[in-house]
């Protein structure tokens, strides 16, 4: 169970392509690279979920802190490339309420 | 210390002395005997190999000066040897003290949880929690109102381990000193919403469903906050629904509001309510869908409402090889009359 993180910045936006599981283990690692870019003021963060199979609910909580980041920072964060079994998560949670989250657009970076 | 350190000497001495004469594999069974001896009384590398030293220039006099001077080079590069034995003795012995606060923090959580299920003719109640690890991050209440309604709730910390216990106790008190008349479902949310929201650090949250059975009309009245439906079970049709609900997660919006929803139950009905830990399990690559607990359910249905949640729960375990991914808690009510 690994969680692999590529930062890439292209246009003025901050590109996050997760691979893998984003679970208790690997939540920790995540919010590292994200935190910083959420931090940034005027930041566009688009976090690419295209490669990612599972995510638990300490995951959604990295996703939680970042949001409420966003807003303090008055930076934005965007989820695309989202798998269903994922995307359930978001829904349950009600999060997909106030996270910006797209449908799959997994060429637009690549 | 002196007398054990003599007694160990002579124990070597003897025990290397009939190997160096018989060269029998029971001596070599008695050196093994030995070191777990050595092991037991702390006894650190360096310490053994100059044991070792004083033994054989006992037995072997005369020795060549290149052999002592050999066996003192030993001895120093045992050195570091020895401090990292000493170190990981303190880890272990921090580790002990640390399991052992753990299990004080775990006995206190149960201690939040209600000792009793509501007894009523009318309602039978099944509930099962079990923490995948020492302590959990999954919590329920029951309580009873004078007005002939039943609460019961669910909630799932997110995370595990000693912030999801400590979050829990914040959702308990903050549950016991709300009025009788903030028990309806969408305001019982939305006070914890509060709470939680003014308490809880940014990566953290809680997700809950809350109804109250009312025994006179057998009407169910529910609220969640972004937590995973539960189910209604109809009797007479044998049918399976989700008791889908709107509302936030606990902790993240300040002002959320929840929506509330009703449910009519004929005897035999039943109403489920689950963690995540029950659908979210999973083995190797297989997970568990809401459909196979639905099966499941339905293979014991003809069983107690306690019955139902421990046979399940045995299914689960079963199926994730005994080894719970996360925590665990199954609540089931049944009209009985």
């Amino acid at each position: 169970m690994n969680l692999e993180i590529k930062h890439i910045e292209k246009e003025g936006k901050q590109f996050l392509f997760l691979q893998g599981e984003i679970d208790v283990y690997t939540s920790e690692t995540l919010k590292q690279s994200l935190l910083p870019l959420t931090a940034q003021e005027g930041n566009e963060v688009i976090v690419d979920f295209s490669d990612v199979n599972y995510i638990d609910s300490t995951g959604l909580g990295i996703f939680i802190g970042a949001l409420k980041s966003t807003h303090n920072h008055e930076s934005s964060m965007k989820l695309t490339g989202m798998a269903e079994r994922v995307r359930r998560l978001f829904k349950i949670t009600g999060l997909d309420e106030i996270i910006d989250i797209e449908e799959s657009e997994r060429e637009e970076a690549k | 210390m002196e007398k054990t350190e003599v007694s160990l000497h002579e124990m070597y001495k003897s025990i290397l002395e009939g190997y160096l004469h018989t060269g029998s594999e029971h001596a070599l069974y008695e050196a093994q005997q030995f070191s777990r001896q050595l092991i037991k009384e702390s006894m650190s590398p360096e310490e053994m190999v100059n044991l070792h030293i004083a033994v054989v220039q006992g037995l072997i006099p005369h020795l060549p000066t290149e052999v002592l001077a050999a066996n003192d080079f030993l001895l120093e590069v045992m050195v570091s040897y020895g401090l990292a034995y000493r170190e990981h003795q303190s880890l272990r012995d921090r580790q002990k003290q640390l399991e052992s606060e753990l299990a004080v923090a775990a006995k206190m959580q149960r201690e939040l949880l209600p000792k009793d299920i509501p007894k009523n003719p009318a309602l039978d109640i099944g509930i099962k929690t079990v923490a995948a690890d020492v302590v959990s991050g999954d919590y329920y209440h029951f309580i009873e109102d004078e007005n002939d309604h039943i609460g019961v709730g669910v909630a799932d910390i997110i995370g595990k381990g000693v912030p999801a216990a400590l979050s829990m106790s914040m959702i308990k008190y903050a549950i016991d000193s709300l009025p009788e008349q903030r028990l309806q479902p969408s305001a019982l949310l939305e006070n914890l919403n509060r709470v939680v929201e003014q308490n809880i650090s940014s990566n953290m949250f809680i997700t809950m469903i809350y109804g109250l059975y009312d025994l006179n009309k057998h009407t169910f009245h529910y609220s969640g906050a972004g937590h995973e439906p539960g189910f209604y079970y109809n009797h007479s049709s044998r049918e399976f629904v989700d008791l889908k609900t709107k509302g936030i997660v606990l902790g993240v919006m300040k002002k959320a509001k929840f929506k509330e929803y009703e449910q009519k139950l004929e005897p035999g009905d039943l109403v489920i309510l689950l963690s995540d830990g029950v659908t979210e399990c999973r083995a190797e690559n297989a997970f568990i869908e809401r459909s196979d607990i639905v099966k499941m359910i339905n293979k014991y249905v003809h069983l107690s409402a306690q019955e139902i949640v421990e046979n399940v729960y045995s299914e689960l375990e079963k199926f994730q090889n005994f080894e719970l991914q996360d925590d665990f808690t199954l609540m089931i009510l049944r009209r009985e009359v």
